[in-house]
């Protein structure tokens, strides 16, 4: 038994319990049966991919998989839980279920004595699956949503005494705010919702509800202890990092290690909502300056420095977030090849491309290019080097160009609130996403004349007001005011209320004239003797290795 | 996943507004409490983003919940905390249709004018507007205060025309505002040259003086050198 026995498991939501894998056939022919008006081509494809499927069918490769994982699972073989769950489960679903679904649970249940726990757990790679390859439906996404309650339900109860492999638990909670951000665009698709849909959504209102979703992320971080265990690990009380999270003692790893990732949750859901101060904070206990056990994961070390890179964009921190492209950016570029047989290998590519658009964002508002590593740099010229030159430039063709990258980049934005179920149904799916768009290109306005003044700062070591004024093709009162707006701009406030100067150029005005304070670039001295020293021991090491005859 | 509901500002359990927030921020019970919590800053002069974002947040789940008066008085708050961006982390969550109302309009317009240092075109439109800024005490001394940082930032020596635009105070009033600066925040007058007018000397920052500016650029931290030390044995 994968859960402790005698502990009973409460469900917050009673129809979960009903839950019946006939029922996804059900929801199917529910489906299939609507009446004429609305076409959905989507579902049609849908049910025509499905044609055949027998939810009852287990093939015996899925048996055998079923067996075994169970087996390793009881017996906390994280190695071949791994092996499993990366490699058995995608191959399976190549071979197999490439356009259908998984077999039902319930047909696949006896093999593994009924087991409540891993029952859910195979429900949750199940609908994980069907996200992935097929289009859920609505009957679906509220079973899926059902499933996620009762598995964490389980693991809050702190019955499971299972030990699963970090990937596997960074996927629930990455899954699970997906399937949230996913629910959010599709119910606010309202226009083409038949009377059945609406009847459904209407019923299971709680269904992938903000509070739920909010406060099951944070009651894993609150009852894992985790804030506490990272402190304590800290004055070596306690050990979590080391031991990449794992428990060695026998106790299970499984609360701990969803707490943990569960913080990188919150980051991204407040980050979908517009929220990147509070994101921010739920991330704090993590320190990314170091590695971790965020980092163990590829997708939940991307994850987290994506977001925390955004958050810190819109908060126009842009030195902190060039910083953290940069890494991430130079770490992606390093390690990719090792990552091409991992499932996950399409979505790093996709971030790694989203970075590099935000990055060429931060740079045109904030050009500091000396904290960007040189191969990170040749790869951002190469895809942006042009667009980047015409974002300078501050006309309407640069602000299309920050829309396009913006858009391009930007997290999927959500409306957490529930539709109006009025006529008329409207859709504002694309409503959160323009609020943040337009807020975003608010301030690249506002910095308009930045660049500017930038470039005739660079030319001068002083310069009068009144001769900069007459450059800039502008009266005096208004060059002070852009000089202002300037220093405003580039002098950030960080989370302790501190200043922080983000400016490459800098300058003081006395009386009217304006003396210009360049930070030198000398910075990287040290760090490259540094590497040329180690480079050097190298290549002698080498050459002692060389025996000649 | 609703959790207990703990009481309204003064709470039988002792609890603060702001240990509301960190406990219980996802609870929509709470709601309430926040939008006291505003009102209490506005006559008490204190402010919490924190708990301010919070009812954001919670509006932005229910909206017909929404009071324009209190969001009108967190973004006056907002404006308030300037040089910290917190105006624009408030209308992250205040979606687009709200932010139409003439109120909203009339902030958006007075936080461009700080953001881009017009102080002149942002004390008319204030001076228009008071019925909007004036509901919120120490709103003046607030953005005098932004003014005064931004300056300090940009000049070591200001111009009195200069200063006076921003932070709105001319005359006697000037004169007094800058004996007590000299007295208690270490600013100089001086005389301006050839029918020039007076100048005031700003204390010096890091930011207005590159004496001042900490140079850790050419240091290297001794976790990097501790790299080396197998070699350099």
């Amino acid at each position: 038994m994968l859960a402790l026995s005698g502990v009973s498991v409460k469900s917050l939501h009673r129809h979960l319990l009903n839950f019946q894998p006939n029922q996804i056939m059900a929801s199917h022919d529910y489906d299939d049966a609507r009446g004429g008006g609305y076409d959905d081509p989507r579902q049609q494809q849908q049910s025509q991919d499905q044609l055949g499927y027998d939810p009852n069918y287990v093939p015996d490769s899925v048996k055998s998989f079923v067996v075994h994982l169970y087996r390793h699972i009881r017996e906390k073989n994280v190695y071949e839980i791994h092996q499993m769950y990366e490699t058995s489960f995608h191959t399976l679903s190549d071979r197999l279920f490439k356009d259908t679904p998984w077999p039902s649970v319930d047909a696949v249940a006896h093999y593994v004595d009924n087991d409540h726990v891993f029952c859910l757990l195979y429900k949750e790679m199940w609908f994980r699956h069907l996200y992935a390859r097929l289009t859920p439906s609505l009957r679906q996404r509220i079973d899926s949503w059902d499933n996620y309650c009762s598995l964490f339900q389980v693991v809050l109860h702190g019955v499971v005494n299972m030990q699963l492999p970090n990937q596997w638990l960074w996927d629930m909670v990455d899954e699970f705010v997906y399937q949230f951000q996913s629910f959010c665009q599709y119910r606010a698709k309202m226009k083409n919702k038949t009377e059945q849909e609406i009847a459904l959504l209407r019923q299971f209102d709680q269904a992938w509800s903000v509070y739920g979703v909010l406060n099951f992320l944070q009651a894993l971080v609150e009852k894992s202890n985790i804030i506490q265990i990272l402190e304590n690990e800290k004055v070596g009380l306690e050990q979590f990092t080391s031991t990449d999270g794992y428990d060695y003692n026998g106790g299970s790893n499984v609360l701990k290690v969803l707490g943990y990732f569960g913080m990188v949750g919150l980051l991204r859901v407040h980050c979908l909502l517009g929220d990147y101060h509070t994101g921010l904070k739920c991330l704090q206990p993590i320190d990314i300056s170091q590695q971790g056990v965020y980092t163990i994961v590829i997708g939940s070390h991307i994850t987290t420095i994506y977001h925390y890179g955004f958050a810190n964009l819109m908060l126009r921190r842009y030195v902190e977030a060039i910083r953290e492209f940069n890494k991430i950016l130079l770490y992606i570029y390093k390690t990719k090849q090792y990552h091409q047989k991992s499932p996950q290998y399409e979505q790093i590519l996709k971030k790694n491309e989203q970075m590099y658009a935000l990055l060429a964002i931060c740079l045109s508002l904030c050009p500091q290019s000396r904290l960007v590593d040189e191969t990170v740099n040749t790869q951002l010229r190469e895809k942006y080097g042009e667009k980047m030159i015409r974002m300078q430039r501050y006309d309407d063709e640069a602000f299309a160009i920050y829309d396009e990258l913006f858009s391009y980049a930007c997290p999927k934005f959500i409306t957490p609130s529930a539709p109006s179920f009025e006529e008329p149904l409207v859709n504002y799916n694309q409503d959160a996403y323009r609020l943040q768009l337009k807020l975003f290109l608010y301030e690249a306005k506002q910095q308009q004349l930045l660049s500017g003044v930038r470039t005739f700062l660079k030319v001068y070591s002083t310069i009068s007001l009144a001769k900069l004024a007459s450059y800039m093709e502008v009266d005096e009162p208004t060059l002070r005011t852009i000089l202002i707006t300037y220093k405003h701009k580039t002098h950030a406030v960080d989370s302790d209320g501190k200043v922080i100067s983000n400016a490459d150029v800098d300058f003081y005005i006395d009386d009217d004239m304006v003396h210009v304070v360049e930070s030198k670039p000398a910075k990287r001295y040290g760090d490259y003797f540094l590497r040329q020293v180690v480079k050097l021991e190298g290549v002698i090491n080498e050459l002692d290795a060389i025996k000649l005859d | 996943m609703g959790r207990e509901r703990e009481s309204p500002t003064t709470t039988q359990q002792g609890y603060s507004v702001e240990q509301l927030v960190a406990l219980n921020r996802y609870n929509p019970d709470i709601l309430p409490d926040l939008e006291n919590y505003v009102n209490d800053q506005v006559s008490l002069q204190t402010y919490s983003l924190e708990s301010n974002l919070c009812l954001l947040r919670l509006y932005q789940f229910e909206p017909e919940k929404m009071s324009s008066q209190i969001v009108a008085r967190i973004l006056v708050k907002a404006l308030m905390a300037m040089p910290a961006p917190d105006f624009s982390l408030c209308l992250f969550l205040i979606p687009e249709r709200v932010q139409m109302e003439e109120q909203f309009k009339t902030l958006i317009v007075l936080s461009h004018y700080l953001e881009t240092g017009r102080f002149r075109q942002f004390w008319d439109e204030a001076s228009k507007n008071r019925h909007i800024v004036e509901a919120v005490p120490g709103f003046e001394q607030a953005i005098q205060g932004y003014a005064i940082h931004v300056l300090s930032l940009t000049y070591q020596k200001v111009p009195r025309t200069v200063l006076a635009e921003a932070i709105n105070i001319e005359g006697v009033s000037l004169d007094k505002f800058l004996d007590h600066q000299v007295a208690k925040s270490g600013w100089a007058l001086e005389k301006g040259s050839q029918g020039k007018g007076q100048l005031i000397v700003l204390p010096r920052n890091e930011f207005n003086d590159p004496i001042l500016k900490k140079n850790t650029a050419d240091s290297v931290p001794l976790d990097h050198i501790t790299r080396i030390f197998p070699i350099l044995s």
